[in-house]
């Protein structure tokens, strides 16, 4: 059976930017794309959500001291 | 000129051209010195290398000792001798090539990928390691070349630096000719840079000397000249370099060449690292190993972690330290030995220099060590010179004058694990030879007094002191960055003392009460005959209101608040102590919760003073009282004796019994366990029990005016355990978490005082004596066993997490929190969290770990909130 990995309590909510959003990101960050955090393509969880080398992806975490916490990271 | 800055730095593989290029002189002669003491030509101490005696002037660049930094030589050796670095790449390389035709053991497409692979990676910035690793273990693996069609013999690396197809044992010169084989087109898929790097470099041919400026010869004060060992090392090996070369040119028989070529690479291998195994390390005549290149940069005395990244100081000062609860806690007691030895420099200005000639001219304490000109010079100043030197002293020149009290000091204890490991004191010069600090302060340094010592810093700049100052100073460390409460606080007899003193309706005379008081610099006092010890105590708190559980605390089912029997439960109001016994849970570090509020309310300075004041009473408290503890104190009546026998009694019964139980197989299993597991986990259990009800026993005679109790319920030393175990009965003793069992195998028992099998309370390590009756030879021994599991234990965790510690910090020094909330690497630049530790807050201005504490917000804002 497959299910949904963003179905699991435990995995945080993965969507990847625009292009746009990810220049916009990027510009604020005032950072070159290789700078952010990586994943790989191959990670089950980029599979899922169709991400792709070059794509950036937005983690929603929730945070026990922060209530929701956003991370990026660049695939590779 | 302009001045230069180092843009990149590149690590490649000299080439044997290059080796030459950059020598200055071929060595051709392993003697160094003629017999007037002179280098001779073309020898390792030529004149060309560079010089190390004064006097002399280098043949290459003219310069003097000091000012010529040294030039290369090289040796041209008389057979090609492999690198050991390198040796196990060979091992790979040759494995990975066609023996034949020299190619990469893979058809070109695929080839082609693993290069682009490690291209992608390299633009990531991330680690290709593991695709070469696959490379080699492809190419290892191939049967025959893709290329040309040859089978492929595996190669044998045998350490250090020898290799055998098969049988046969291939020379460096045969390795060197395989390696030459391999085309530049194949080499990035083995991770070489082919503008860099030719494989066969790896083989050396000729061998580069370094300078004589870093193989200085020094003189013994015999007179005898002594030579670096990597003088020694280059000197064997030029030695058999000729031999080699005569016995080839002479034709001498094969055999003795091969010796030869294998005793050159002995002393080519030594001469780079000295410490590979497979071959004995070259000795010095006393039988020394030789310090020789690898030697040179390894380990924690090498050249990165002992001269790069560490180095050692000037300005600083280390000893016994001792405590001296007179000083405020951001005081250091500092002995006038040493203040006289290090200095603080006094720039001079026409505003301060009266002041600077007052220290030149002086003749004790608080004078000038030294003077520094401006042109760098530094001159001692001594009795005889002092006035011309007063006379002369100008603005611009520095005055180096003796520490003294107010001084601004870095103190430090290693390890230094947290920043609070080094803090900033200010100076106070006393006599006697130890430094004296605060006892409040031992809890961040993880200082006792059994014989520790500390170091101590003297910043050399205005800036430096300004700095240590501002951030550095004890009270700025009052609250821990750790879990965002105090770590500076009452220890030990402060937490005993205020105890004493606050702990239900004591009365003081207005005497008594003076006498406490009047070290503390309170300004007023209500004139009273008479005060309780809660008021005493709150002459030193500022306006708060707090409310709070005590250490003491019993923790009944419905606490009864403000009406608690105990008195263990704390009200302040408006800075008064109405209710409670003031304890570890009030004052003491870590855990202060007066010193946590008084920090956040009124500020770093304000705690500092109130935890001067709070460690001078209770000093003063416990002195007055008086408070000892003897080994009659842990006495119990003879009636609690035989109760605890009893207890002791019955639980060993009940072993028995469980024993019985399981040997005739009536023992129900506890869920998920063995037979065997169930009957440890219930005896352990019984034997715990009894000692926790013995332990009662105990405690209920000793009663709470006893000092030890004292002790173990205010938080102050110790525990109710350790007590029980004084008083009443040790324990079982255990080595990893079991009941003791190993011992004599064979016959299943611990000692042979014991029938095999038994599994009783007494035979595998239950010590029914307490400390003051004394332990049985066989209690003794178990004891020792468990004992010795502790020691172990502590040994084992230091150095773990010590290196643990290192590759932390290696893992994180350059980090930084930048000015938008985001944790950024400082030399790549790249993102590590988008906000800090994800809620953006310093931990250190956080309440015990959470960014907000509602609670307390709300009574700030509403006055008092009731629970
Ligand atoms: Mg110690
Ligand atoms: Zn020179
Ligand atoms: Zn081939
Ligand atoms: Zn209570």
């Amino acid at each position: 059976m497959k299910f949904k990995l963003q179905e699991h309590m435990l995995v945080p909510k993965h969507e990847i930017l625009s292009k746009e959003e990810a220049e916009e990101l990027l510009k604020i960050l005032g950072v070159r794309k290789e700078q952010l955090p990586k994943m790989k393509a191959d990670d089950p969880i980029a599979k899922e959500i169709g991400a792709k080398p070059g794509d950036i992806v937005k983690i929603t975490r929730k945070s026990l001291t922060a209530g929701e916490s956003v991370f990026y990271r660049l695939v590779i | 000129m302009l001045p230069k800055r180092v843009a990149a730095l590149k690590f490649e593989v000299l080439s044997p051209q290059e080796i030459r290029r950059m020598s200055v002189v071929k060595i051709i002669t392993p003697e160094t010195y003629d017999d007037d003491g002179f280098p001779i030509d073309g020898g390792l101490m030529d004149t060309r290398l560079g010089v190390i005696d004064p006097g002399l002037r280098c043949k290459t660049c003219g310069g003097k000792a000091g000012e010529c930094p040294g030039h290369f030589g090289h040796v041209e050796l008389a057979a090609p001798v492999i690198h050991v670095g390198y040796a196990k790449l060979i091992a790979r390389l040759l494995n990975g090539t066609c023996r034949e035709c020299g190619r990469i053991l893979l058809k070109d497409d695929r080839r082609d990928r693993f290069i682009e692979e490690i291209e992608r990676r390299i633009e990531f910035n991330q680690n290709y390691e593991d695709v070469i690793k696959e490379v080699f273990r492809l190419t290892k693996a191939a049967k025959k070349c893709p290329h040309c069609g040859e089978e492929q013999i595996e190669i044998k690396f045998d350490k250090p630096t020898f290799f055998y197809e098969g049988e046969h044992r291939l020379t460096p010169k045969d390795v060197r000719e395989r390696l030459e084989k391999i085309p530049n087109e194949d080499l990035p898929a083995f991770g070489l840079n082919p503008k860099a790097t030719r494989p066969e470099w790896f083989v050396l041919t000729v061998l580069p000397v370094p300078p004589v400026t870093v193989r200085p010869s020094i003189i013994l004060e015999t007179g005898q000249r002594s030579e670096d060992d990597l003088t020694h090392k280059l000197v064997d090996i030029i030695r058999i370099n000729q031999r080699f070369m005569e016995n080839k040119e002479a034709g001498a028989p094969q055999q003795i060449l091969e010796d030869l070529w294998e005793l050159l690479q002995y002393h080519v291998t030594t001469y780079l690292d000295n410490e590979v195994s497979g071959i004995p390390p070259a000795r010095h005549r006393s039988g020394r190993p030789l310090k020789t290149l690898a030697q040179r940069l390894k380990g924690k005395e090498g050249r990165f972690r002992g001269s790069l990244s560490g180095k050692r100081v000037n300005f600083s000062a280390r000893t016994v330290i001792s405590p001296d609860p007179c000083l405020s806690i951001n005081e250091v007691g500092v002995p006038k030995e040493i203040a006289e030895e290090v200095t603080v420099p006094l720039f001079v200005t026409p505003n301060n220099i009266e002041i600077a000639r007052e220290f030149v001219l002086r003749s004790e304490h608080p004078k000038a060590n030294y003077i520094v000109r401006p042109d760098g010079r530094r001159i001692r100043v001594i009795e005889s010179n002092k006035e011309e030197l007063a006379e002369k002293l100008e603005p611009g020149w520095i005055v180096e004058r003796q520490l003294m009290d107010g001084d601004i000091v870095l103190f430090n204890r290693q390890p230094s694990l947290h920043r609070m490991s080094i803090m900033a004191h200010y100076v106070k010069v006393l006599p006697y030879k130890t430094f004296r600090l605060n006892p409040a302060v031992c809890p961040p340094y993880n200082a006792d007094f059994d014989g520790d010592e500390m170091n101590l810093h003297v910043p050399q700049s205005l800036e430096a002191q300004a700095e240590a100052k501002i951030l550095m100073a004890v009270q700025e460390h009052i609250l821990s960055p750790r879990f965002g409460g105090p770590i500076i606080g009452g220890i030990h007899d402060h937490i005993s003392g205020l105890y004493l003193l606050t702990r239900g309706e004591k009365k003081f005379n207005r005497e008594e009460a003076m006498e406490l008081l009047r070290a503390l610099d309170i300004s007023e006092i209500p004139v009273k005959n008479e005060y309780t010890g809660k008021e005493i105590f709150s002459f030193i708190l500022p306006e708060l209101t707090l409310e709070f559980k005590a250490e003491i605390c019993q923790g009944c089912e419905e606490c009864k608040g403000e009406n608690c029997e105990y008195d263990a439960y704390v009200i302040i109001e408006k800075g008064k102590l109405l209710k409670g016994t003031i304890d570890e849970k009030a004052v003491g570090a870590f855990k202060g919760i007066i010193i946590d509020e008084i920090a956040r309310k009124y500020g770093k300075e304000e705690a500092k003073k109130f935890i001067d004041r709070m460690t001078q009473l209770a000093i003063r408290i416990i002195s007055k009282l008086g408070f000892t503890v003897g080994i009659d104190d842990e006495d119990i009546p003879p009636e609690a004796s035989m109760q605890i026998e009893e207890v002791l009694k019955e639980a060993e019964e009940e072993v028995e019994k469980l024993i019985k139980a399981y040997k005739e197989g009536d023992l129900e299993p506890m869920p998920g366990r063995s037979i065997e597991e169930t009957l440890e986990m219930r005896i352990m259990q019984v034997l715990g029990r009894a000692r926790d009800r013995a332990g009662k026993i105990a405690q209920r005679h000793l009663g709470m005016d006893n000092a030890a109790v004292i002790m173990a319920v205010s938080g102050a030393r110790g525990s109710m355990l350790n007590l029980t175990q004084m008083a009443a009965c040790i324990g079982q003793q255990s080595v990893r978490g079991e009941r003791i069992s190993r011992g004599y195998t064979y016959t299943n028992r611990t000692l042979s005082h014991f029938k095999p099998g038994d599994l009783g309370a007494e035979a595998r390590g239950f010590v029914r004596s307490s400390y003051k009756r004394g332990l049985s030879p066989v209690e003794f021994f178990f004891h020792a066993a468990g004992g010795r599991e502790g020691l172990v234990d502590t040994a084992v965790r230091t150095s773990q997490s010590g290196y643990l510690q290192r590759r932390m910090i290696n893992a994180l020094q350059d980090l930084k929190i930048e000015y938008d909330g985001t944790v950024r690497e400082q030399t790549s630049g790249s993102l590590v969290q988008f906000r800090y530790g994800e809620d953006g807050t310093d931990p250190m201005k956080s309440f015990r770990g959470k960014a907000v504490d509602v609670r307390r917000i709300v009574r700030e804002v509403i006055g008092e909130v009731k629970k």
